[in-house]
C-alpha cells in the first residue's frame, strides 16, 4: 500500500538457512517454500526452530548461512521494515501491539506519514474500518489494545499487517491463546478470504488445526527438516510421531471408578477484584480423594481467581473451605502448602518458578527450609545435588545442568520442573491451571500420564483449563465456570465437547 | 490583616513561585521525554549543573547572555550524547550510568570552576525581566503572570508544545511506543534506539537550560551548590506528573509554591524554627508521591535497554 518496491508475492523460498545462537543451533539447513494462495504448516515441539525460522524471515535474526529468494529473486531481510515493504506481514506469537495506544495508533506507527507535524489519525481510522470490512475482520480503531480481549488483539494484529501490504502472512501460534470458538473463527476465515490470493505460514502445536487449515506441512525438529508432506497426503498420528521421534499416544482416564472421601471443599465463596468488582460469586466445590475436577471456560471467567483464592493467594470476603477439619480461607500461602495443597499456576515463568534461578533452586522452592534440604537453616548442598538430578531424570527435563537458569528452558521443561516439585511433594489436594498450555504434544502426553497417575494414588485435583479434549480426557466431573459462577457440574459420561462449548459461551438450556 | 494586604502577600508568593518553577519546568520536561521512550536519566542534576557554570562563565566572561544561554543548551547536548552511548547503545544500566553522569558533571563543573573564576563572582546583567505590554499592566495579575524574564515565558510555552509534539505529531506517537513496547516498535520499522538518543538528548539539553536559568536568570552568580537537589527534584516530579507535560507542570507549581511559602515564613517574623519549614516541600513531595502511585501511566520499558536478538 505504501512502499514503492511493493509487489505481489508469488513464491517465497528459504534455502540453506543455518542459525546459531551461543551453544544452540536453533536452525540447520532449513529449505521451505511457500506459494501464493497456499496455507502451509510449519510444525515441531518447542525448542524445535520455527520461531526462530520465522524471525529470520521478519528480519529481527539474520540467519548465519542461508538465502531468502521472492519470487526466485534473491533478497536481503535485515529488519523487520525491510520485511514489510516486501509485503511480508507477521503475526507474533506474543502480540506487537502497544497497550497503552489505541487501535490506529498502533496501526500508523509503521507508516510513511503524511506530515512530520500532524498525526492525522482519523484518516488512518477511516482506511482501517474500510480494510476491516473489505477482509471481514472487525475492529474498532478508537478503542485502546489494553482494552481488548486476545481475540481481538489478533484481529489488530491481522488488520496491521494488511493495512502495511502485506500479502504473504506469517501467523506464530495464532490459536495459542483462543479461546476455542475464536480459533474455529480465524481458521474458517483463513480458509475462505486469505486463501484466495497470498501465501500464509500457519505454525502450531494444535495438530487437528494444521489438518483442516493446511495445504502443505513440514515438521522440524532439533533445528532441522524431519518430514514434509501434502496435508491431504498425512494424519495427525504420522505428525505427531515426527514431531516427537516417537509414537504419542494421549492417556485417557477410565471413567469406572469409585471416589473417595471429600478432601476439600468450597462453601459459597466471593472474591471481589480490585476495581471492588464480583469476580467469584458464590463458588461451591467439593474435591474428592482420587478424582480430578476439570474447571471448563473460556479463560477470564474467574478461574484465576479460584486458583489463587484456594491457595490462599487471595482473600474470600465471604465464604469458606474446608480443608480437612479446618477453613483453611484466612491462612497464609505458606500455612496453606504446608497443610498439603500444591498449585500449578497459570503463568508459569514468573508465578511457577523464579525465572534467574537455576533448575535446582527452583526445584526446592517450596521446601528447602525444611529437612532433608536443610538442616538448622543451613542447606544441604549434597542432599539437594543428589535429590534434583534424580528428580530431573525421573521427569525427563531436558536442561544442560540443573544449575542452568529455568528462564533458558523451553515452556515444556519449565512446566515439567513445576510439575515435579509439586507432586513430589505429595499434597492431597493439586491445583493445576492450563498445565499443556503452550507446551507440545509429547510434553501434553507425559504431563497428563503424571496427572493420572497422581490421581490413582489418592490426589485430589482441580484441572483448570480451556481445552476441551483435555477436560474430556482427564476429569472425572466437569465444572463449567462463566462470569465467576459454576453454571453446571457434569458427570465425565455426560458431557460432550459441544454441550460444554455452548455451556462455556454461557448458554443454560434448562430443557435439556 | 485587610483584604489588600492579604492579595499582595498572595501575589508575592505567585510571582516567586512562578518564576522559580521555570527551572523545574525545562528539566522535569526534559527528563519526562527522556523517561517517556524508556531512559531513565537520573544524571539531571550533574547536567544542570554543568549547564549552571557554563551559561555563567560564557556570560561573565564574555558579557554575552545569549552566548551563555547557547552554551549550556550545547554543553547539555553533549552530555545527553554521552547518556545515550553509555545507556543506549553499551546497554549499561540506566541507574548506575546516570549516577555516573551526576558526578561527572558535578564534578567537571566543579573543577572547571575552580580553575577559570575561582572566587565568589556575580554577573551585573543575567537574563532581565520583561514586561508585557498591555497584559503586563493588568493589576496583581499583571505582576504574577507576565512580567518575568523571556525563559520564564519560554518554560510556560514548552509545556503545551511537548503535548503537542507528544500526543499529535507522529513522531510523539513513535516516542510513546518506543517506551512501552519498544519490540513492537521495532516490527514496525521504527528505530528504537535512533527515538532514543533523540528523546535522551532534548532532555538533556532542557536540563543544560535549566542549570543556565538558576546561574544566569536566578541568581547571577554560581557557586558549586547552586543545583541544590533540583536535577533529582525534576525527576521526582517526571512520576508525580505521570509522564505527562501538564502533570509536570502541576508538580512544578505546587513544588515551587510550597517553596516561596516557606521563603516567606522564613521572612515573615513568625515564631517558628525554620529548619522545619525548610524541609516542608520536600516533605510535600514524598507524600504526594507516595500516594499517587497508582494507574499505570509508567512507560513499561523504562530502564530496559532494547536489545533485537535478546533471548529472554
Amino acid at each position: 500500500m505504501w512502499g514503492i518496491d511493493m509487489q505481489k508475492i508469488k513464491s517465497m523460498e528459504m534455502k540453506g538457512i543455518t542459525k546459531r545462537f551461543p551453544g544452540v543451533i536453533a536452525n540447520k539447513d532449513i529449505d521451505l517454500k511457500v506459494n501464493s494462495g497456499e496455507v502451509f504448516a510449519l510444525l515441531g515441539e518447542n525448542g524445535a526452530g520455527k520461531t526462530t525460522l520465522m524471525n529470520i524471515l521478519y528480519g529481527l535474526y539474520s540467519p548465519d548461512e542461508g538465502n531468502i529468494y521472492i519470487n526466485d529473486k534473491k533478497v536481503i531481510i535485515d529488519s523487520p521494515k525491510k520485511a514489510l515493504e516486501l509485503g511480508i506481514g507477521m503475526v507474533h506469537q506474543h502480540f506487537m501491539l502497544v497497550p497503552s495506544l489505541t487501535v490506529s495508533e498502533n496501526i500508523a506507527l509503521g507508516s510513511d506519514f503524511e506530515s512530520k507535524f500532524r498525526l492525522d489519525l482519523k484518516k488512518i481510522s477511516k482506511n482501517i474500518k474500510k480494510l476491516s470490512k473489505d477482509y471481514s475482520l472487525e475492529v474498532e480503531p478508537e478503542k485502546k489494545i489494553s482494552e481488548l480481549s486476545v481475540g481481538e488483539q489478533q484481529k489488530v494484529e491481522i488488520v496491521k499487517a494488511l493495512y502495511h501490504g502485506a500479502n504473504f502472512l506469517v501467523l506464530d501460534e495464532p490459536t495459542a491463546a483462543l479461546t476455542p470458538q475464536e480459533s474455529s473463527q480465524l481458521i474458517s476465515w483463513l480458509r475462505t478470504v486469505i486463501k484466495e490470493d497470498m501465501g500464509v505460514i500457519f505454525i502450531s502445536h494444535k495438530l487437528n488445526e494444521v489438518m483442516s487449515v493446511s495445504d502443505r506441512v513440514q515438521v522440524l525438529r532439533n533445528g532441522k527438516t524431519y518430514f514434509s508432506a501434502k496435508t491431504k497426503n498425512t494424519n495427525i498420528d504420522e505428525l505427531a510421531k515426527n514431531m516427537a521421534g516417537r509414537e504419542i499416544k494421549l492417556p485417557k482416564l477410565e471413567a469406572e471408578k469409585t471416589h473417595g472421601d471429600i478432601l476439600m471443599e468450597l462453601k459459597h465463596i466471593w472474591v471481589k477484584d480490585r476495581r471492588g468488582i464480583d469476580v467469584l460469586k458464590d463458588i461451591n466445590l467439593k474435591l474428592r480423594e482420587g478424582e480430578i475436577l476439570g474447571i471448563a471456560g473460556v479463560s477470564g471467567n474467574g478461574q484465576k481467581d479460584l486458583a489463587e483464592v484456594i491457595t490462599g493467594l487471595k482473600k474470600a470476603y465471604k465464604g469458606e473451605i474446608i480443608f480437612g477439619d479446618q477453613n483453611i480461607e484466612k491462612k497464609s500461602v505458606q500455612e496453606i502448602i504446608d497443610l498439603g495443597v500444591g498449585f500449578i499456576p497459570e503463568d508459569r515463568l514468573h508465578m511457577g518458578t523464579i525465572p534467574r534461578f537455576t533448575v535446582k533452586e527452583n526445584l526446592i522452592l517450596k521446601d528447602y527450609l525444611k529437612n532433608p534440604f536443610s538442616n538448622n537453616y543451613i542447606l544441604d548442598q549434597n542432599y539437594i545435588k543428589n535429590y534434583c538430578k534424580t528428580t530431573v531424570e525421573e521427569y525427563d527435563v531436558r536442561c544442560p545442568n540443573i544449575n542452568t537458569p529455568t528462564h533458558a528452558l523451553s515452556g515444556g521443561n519449565i512446566q515439567k520442573i513445576i510439575l515435579s516439585r509439586e507432586l513430589k511433594r505429595e499434597p492431597d489436594v493439586l491445583v493445576a491451571a492450563y498445565p499443556i498450555r503452550g507446551v507440545d504434544i509429547a510434553a501434553v502426553e507425559y504431563i497428563h500420564s503424571k496427572l493420572l497417575e497422581a490421581r490413582e494414588n489418592g490426589m485430589a485435583i482441580l484441572l483448570i483449563t480451556e481445552e476441551l479434549e483435555e477436560i474430556m480426557n482427564l476429569s472425572d466431573r466437569i465444572a463449567v465456570i462463566y462470569e465467576g459462577e459454576i453454571l453446571r457440574i457434569l458427570d465425565n459420561t455426560a458431557a460432550s465437547k459441544s454441550k460444554l462449548g455452548t455451556l462455556m459461551a454461557g448458554v443454560v438450556d434448562e430443557n435439556k | 490583616m485587610d483584604i489588600i494586604n492579604l492579595f499582595e502577600l498572595i501575589s508575592r508568593i505567585l510571582i516567586i513561585s512562578i518564576s522559580v518553577s521555570a527551572p523545574y519546568i525545562f528539566a522535569g520536561i526534559g527528563e519526562m521525554f527522556s523517561q517517556k521512550s524508556g531512559v531513565l536519566n537520573l544524571g539531571v542534576e550533574g547536567i544542570m549543573m554543568v549547564g549552571a557554570f557554563s551559561a555563567f562563565y560564557f556570560t561573565w566572561a564574555y558579557n554575552n547572555v545569549l552566548l551563555g544561554i547557547a552554551v549550556s543548551l550545547i554543553v547539555g547536548a553533549v552530555m545527553g550524547l554521552l547518556m545515550g552511548f553509555v545507556s543506549i547503545t553499551l546497554k549499561a544500566k540506566q541507574g548506575i550510568s546516570g549516577i555516573g553522569i551526576y558526578m561527572l558533571g558535578w564534578g567537571t563543573a566543579g573543577t572547571l570552576f575552580r580553575l577559570f573564576i575561582g572566587g565568589v563572582e556575580s554577573i551585573d546583567k543575567g537574563v532581565e525581566n520583561i514586561d508585557l505590554p498591555v497584559l503586563g499592566r493588568i493589576p496583581y495579575l499583571g505582576r504574577i503572570f507576565f512580567s518575568h524574564n523571556i525563559l520564564v515565558y519560554a518554560a510556560f510555552l514548552l509545556v503545551p508544545l511537548s503535548w503537542y509534539l507528544l500526543y499529535k505529531t507522529p513522531w510523539g506517537l513513535k516516542v510513546r511506543a518506543v517506551g512501552s513496547t519498544p519490540r513492537a516498535a521495532d516490527t514496525m520499522g521504527i528505530s528504537v534506539n535512533k527515538i532514543r538518543y533523540q528523546c535522551v538528548i532534548i532532555g538533556s539539553t532542557l536540563a543544560g537550560l535549566a542549570g543556565a536559568y538558576l546561574s544566569i536568570a536566578q541568581a547571577n552568580m554560581f557557586t558549586s551548590d547552586l543545583i541544590a537537589g533540583r536535577g533529582f527534584i525534576a525527576v521526582a516530579l517526571v512520576y508525580f506528573g505521570r509522564w505527562k507535560p501538564f502533570g509536570v507542570l502541576k508538580g512544578a507549581l505546587l513544588f515551587s509554591t510550597a517553596n516561596a511559602f516557606q521563603r516567606w515564613f522564613q521572612i515573615s517574623g513568625i515564631n517558628f524554627p525554620y529548619e522545619v519549614t525548610v524541609i516542608l516541600p520536600y516533605l510535600l513531595i514524598i507524600v504526594v508521591l507516595a500516594f499517587s502511585h497508582k494507574g499505570f501511566a509508567e512507560p513499561t520499558a523504562l530502564t530496559v535497554p532494547y536489545d533485537r536478538e535478546f533471548k529472554g
